[in-house]
């Protein structure tokens, strides 16, 4: 599995829908799948499964809100 | 002088605002002479006696040498009990600030804006905590970000890393232009919310209760939805003076208000009112509290770590309000009505009884309305007395 792959993995899991998985421009925050609870779960769940960590304050809900737009920030991270 | 409470202090500032709005349309840096504007209006807000001008000096040096002793300490470690100890001494003026009144002593660590200019202190020292903010910084950067006068009585409460993207920036005369324009309307429906309908409300209907009203339970059930209405329309305007006067100075300030009426849930509702105050709580409060939970792995059950963060968030805005009871028990309501949402949401979710489409939308805003109505009645103090 790619890395790519992997996030849209967790990020899946976490908002408990696959439209992640096909739709890597969908907002997740408008599409009500995240809510703060659930981003928390998403960053302990980067931390423990790909093992990067991504501060609270760092995850700005502009800039972090489609799969797409996570998996390039986690990129930039690793 | 209290911001934005007059006409003089508009003209004033309309004046002393006249060349950040040339320099900005010809797309010249905007921060020197704002720095000079800055400067003017402080003294004028703080120079009336009431308003804690000492304290203020005192409490910008404190931070200040927080802030720049944190992050040196930063740089090299990082151990939790400072930065709890470093959190804690930054909260410690406003704790005081809130407490001195029930020793029967002066409250002389007062002063306009304490509650605001806090949450921007604090909130350095936890992304320097998080890593986000690693180069020192300057007293320059840190004052202005502190002491930006025009949201520094009521807010909105700015980030730090925002803000100084901003400060930064030079406007190109077009981008500008669209600032100026932005800001003057904001500036203008501000007069419409605040000196207008807040206005007509509080003195045309509020004040006369005792003649329009017939008996007790009409009188509180119009106070209830009139104040709540007045109290929209007095911060949403003083909001929009505070945006509005920011814009013209090259900061798009954040909004506070995003049509908090046609909430759809009380959660929906949060992220509609007071929005830089909730959203920094649910930042820096609730989330870091969640993941603290998780992260250790203290408490395994989802609905008890989240609802348990609800409650510490709004006991904590409540208090943050004042340690009155009012405002006490409009945070220990706010935490029942997200906890027990919180329930629901997580039941409907399972078995789906709550039917969707236009008209319940319509049903949702409506109790929604209420409930947060009946909040703002709880906030107003007028149970109590």
């Amino acid at each position: 599995m790619d890395f790519k792959e992997k996030v849209l993995q967790v990020i899946a899991e976490v908002c408990e829908d696959d439209v992640v998985k096909e739709e890597h421009d969908l907002d997740i925050f408008e599409a009500g799948l995240l809510d703060s609870f659930a981003t928390v779960e998403l960053l302990v769940q980067f931390e423990e499964q790909l093992g990067i960590n991504v501060p609270i304050t760092e995850f700005d809900r502009d800039t972090w809100n489609t799969p797409n737009a996570i998996t390039d920030r986690l990129n930039e991270l690793k | 002088m209290t911001p934005y409470s007059s006409f003089l202090f508009f003209i004033i500032l309309g004046i002393l605002l006249l060349p950040t709005m040339i320099l900005g349309t010809m797309g010249k840096p905007l921060r020197y002479y704002n720095v000079f504007v800055s400067i003017v209006v402080l003294a004028m807000i703080f120079s009336g006696g009431g308003e804690g001008f000492y304290s203020l000096v005192i409490f910008t040096i404190l931070q200040l040498v927080l802030i720049k002793g944190y992050i040196s300490y930063r740089q090299t470690k990082n151990s939790s009990l400072v930065f709890y100890l470093m959190s804690l001494l930054s909260i410690l003026p406003l704790i005081l600030s809130k407490i001195l009144p029930f020793l029967a002593v002066d409250n002389w660590a007062s002063f306009l804006g304490i509650s605001y200019l806090t949450f921007r202190a604090v909130q350095i020292i936890i992304e320097t905590r998080d890593g986000l903010i690693k180069q020192q910084l300057s007293i320059y950067q840190l004052v202005n970000f502190m002491l930006f006068y025009p949201t520094i009585s009521s807010g909105p409460i700015d980030r730090f890393r925002r803000f100084q993207k901003d400060e930064e920036k030079r406007w190109t005369p077009d981008e500008y232009k669209e600032l100026l324009y932005k800001g003057i309307n904001k500036i203008f429906l501000g007069f419409l919310y605040k000196f207008i309908i807040g206005y007509a409300i509080n003195s045309y209907f509020i004040m006369n209760l005792d003649y329009i009203a017939d008996g007790r339970v009409s009188y509180h059930l119009l106070y209830m939805y009139s104040y709540s209405l007045y109290l929209f329309f007095d911060f949403a305007g003083y909001t929009l003076f505070a945006v509005g006067v920011s814009y013209i100075m090259g900061i798009r300030s954040p909004e506070n208000f995003n049509k908090p009426f046609i909430s759809r849930n009380i959660k929906d509702f949060w992220n509609r009112w007071h929005m830089s105050l909730s959203f920094w709580f649910r930042d820096y409060v609730f989330m870091r509290f969640v993941f603290l939970m998780k992260k250790k792995k203290w408490i395994q059950n989802k609905m008890l770590v989240s609802n348990l963060g609800y409650i510490l968030l709004f006991l904590l805005m409540g208090v943050w309000h004042g340690l009155a009871i009012q405002y006490i028990v409009y945070g220990a309501y706010h935490a029942l009505m997200m906890t027990a949402f919180n329930f629901f949401e997580n039941w409907n979710k399972k078995h789906k009884r709550w039917p969707t489409g236009k008209f319940m939308t319509v049903v949702s805003i409506v109790i929604t309305f209420h409930v947060v109505c009946f909040g703002f009645y709880l906030f107003s103090g007028r149970p109590f007395q």
